[in-house]
């Protein structure tokens, strides 16, 4: 079962982008993701796939030219970093408002300044508000896994909002992988046909897409995504069970490994989880209780589920690859802090900030959090919070 | 999907009768929707005076100038936002503007 490649995470939502083979694909390129326009060209000049490639000139062209596809019928999706996002920025709301289930395959890659080309979070997480939806990925396994799953979420009729498809720049995008492919028949066969219910190029039912609503009824379309996004978390289930039960990997809201009966756990988003795992196989075999929970889905928010699972730890390090400047947490610990206050689970919370602008992140580093968050449990240690991990300091 | 009944989505609307990211199915359907309401100024046709020249049809920006059989009707005001642009331009003083609805 599966094909056995070895591919770069790159390489990989390129592959899968093949076997969907969408309409259209509007393009600009920026490191570290200009790889994913440029194998897809590539295939479509060798004449393995027709989706129609427009390289436009700048990334508020690319959104505006996948809006503007998704909304006249088509399959649409294109790919970004960084900066590119942000040049975005406008679109990406009219996309999510306008209901249009369209994809971006976004290598994360830290916002300028300084300007960096590394990973970090900060492009996703800054338009965590924008009203898409977001699914990230451990390893270059998950892009591809991931990828071949956004379309049925995406499009179905009780969601219609646009996803992304998030991986770590250069550690997934550009480090070859083990991977296991599916058979073209298999994806074509769970992915299917798109056919919109309503799209602006059906002559026989005009329609008109996107008209100014004024303050009657601004709030009302607000209400009506917000819905959406959370009739998102069911679908997601779906979906992610159903390619389980085609590959044999299935997938949910988050990762927890070895979290059942950990007294300290970790929560993470990305690459950086293998580390992570890592650090945790060595404490397990020293006996220590701990785990980790591997956030996949930022948006929708499983905030429940999550303080589910970590209901009962003692203390929980969060660790944010970005920064928001609020002199308090990253907002991965805000959200997951909220959430656990919400479900009144009473737990020591240490916030961390790590692996800014493609900063390394080792197994020490999270060896040295797992040590904290028992120092701060058993010895009741005062220890900083928000801290900047692998910083050097006077 | 059906053609959008404007006339049921009004600002009593619940979220839930919105149409999914307020698109609107059929077309023509602006002729339905009431605009003329936002006006403060309105222009008034005064047909003694017009020559029926037309200069004023194809400047009005919301087309509130009906013409049947070559000549020009009085104004559309479901429609016409009062921006006074067919006053300006009528060499007869044919259209003056009044302030108010």
């Amino acid at each position: 079962m599966g094909i056995r490649e070895r591919l770069s995470g790159n390489e990989a939502v390129a592959y899968a982008i093949k076997q969907v083979n969408p309409d259209v694909m509007p393009a600009f390129p920026i490191t570290p993701s200009t790889e994913i326009p440029q194998i897809v060209a590539s295939y479509i000049a060798n004449g393995e796939m027709d989706t129609e490639f427009i390289p436009v000139e700048s990334e508020h062209s690319a959104m505006s030219a996948t809006i503007g596809a998704s909304a006249a019928g088509a399959r649409a999706l294109t790919a970004t970093s960084s900066c590119g996002m942000a040049l975005m920025w406008e679109l990406l709301y009219v996309a999510a408002s306008n209901r249009l289930p369209l994809a971006l395959t976004l290598v994360n890659r830290a916002l300028s300044g300084p300007i960096n080309i590394n990973c970090d979070h900060s492009d996703s997480m800054g338009a965590r508000d924008s009203g898409w939806i977001q699914v990230y990925a451990e390893n270059n396994q998950e892009v591809y896994d991931n990828f071949i799953q956004a379309y049925r979420i995406s499009e179905h009729k009780d969601v219609h909002l646009p996803i992304m498809i998030c991986q770590d720049g250069f550690i997934t995008s550009h480090a070859l992988a083990n991977i296991e492919l599916l058979e073209d028949d298999k994806v074509k066969q769970f992915v299917g046909e798109y056919t919109p219910e309503n799209f602006l190029l059906n002559s026989k039912e005009p329609m008109s897409l996107g008209p100014y609503a004024v303050s009657n009824y601004y709030m009302e379309t607000k209400k009506a995504q917000t819905e959406a996004m959370k009739n998102a978390k069911k679908v997601i289930l779906d979906v992610g069970k159903e390619f389980g039960e085609m590959s044999g990997r299935t997938y949910g809201f988050f990762e927890e490994y070895r979290l059942e009966d950990a007294d300290y756990a970790v929560v993470i988003i990305g690459s950086a989880a293998g580390t992570t795992k890592d650090a945790i196989d060595q404490l397990r075999s020293q006996g220590k209780k701990v785990g980790l929970l591997k956030l996949r889905v930022f948006r929708p928010f499983p905030d429940k589920e999550i303080a589910d699972a970590l209901r009962n730890c003692k203390a929980i390090g969060i660790m944010d690859r970005s920064e928001s400047f609020s002199g308090q947490a990253g907002p991965l610990t805000a959200e997951v802090t909220a959430a656990l206050y919400r479900y009144k689970v009473d737990s020591n919370i240490v916030s961390y900030i790590y692996g800014l602008g493609g900063r390394d992140y080792r197994a020490e580093d999270a060896l040295e959090v797992f040590s904290e968050l028992e120092d701060v449990t058993v010895n009741g240690k005062e220890i900083e919070q928000f801290r900047y991990i692998g910083l050097r300091s006077r | 999907m059906a053609a959008t009944d404007i006339s049921k989505i009004t600002e009593k609307s619940p979220w839930q009768d919105i149409t999914e990211g307020n698109q609107i199915y059929g077309s023509g359907t602006s002729k339905a929707f009431i605009t003329g309401e936002w006006r403060t100024n309105t222009p008034v046709f005064h047909p003694d005076k017009c020559t029926q020249c037309l200069l004023c049809t194809p400047v009005c920006p919301d087309s509130s100038i009906p013409v049947k059989d070559c000549k020009r009707q009085d104004f559309d005001y479901d429609h016409c936002k009062g921006c006074g642009i067919c006053a300006k331009v009528c060499p007869f003083g044919a259209i003056t503007m009044k302030e108010g609805q």
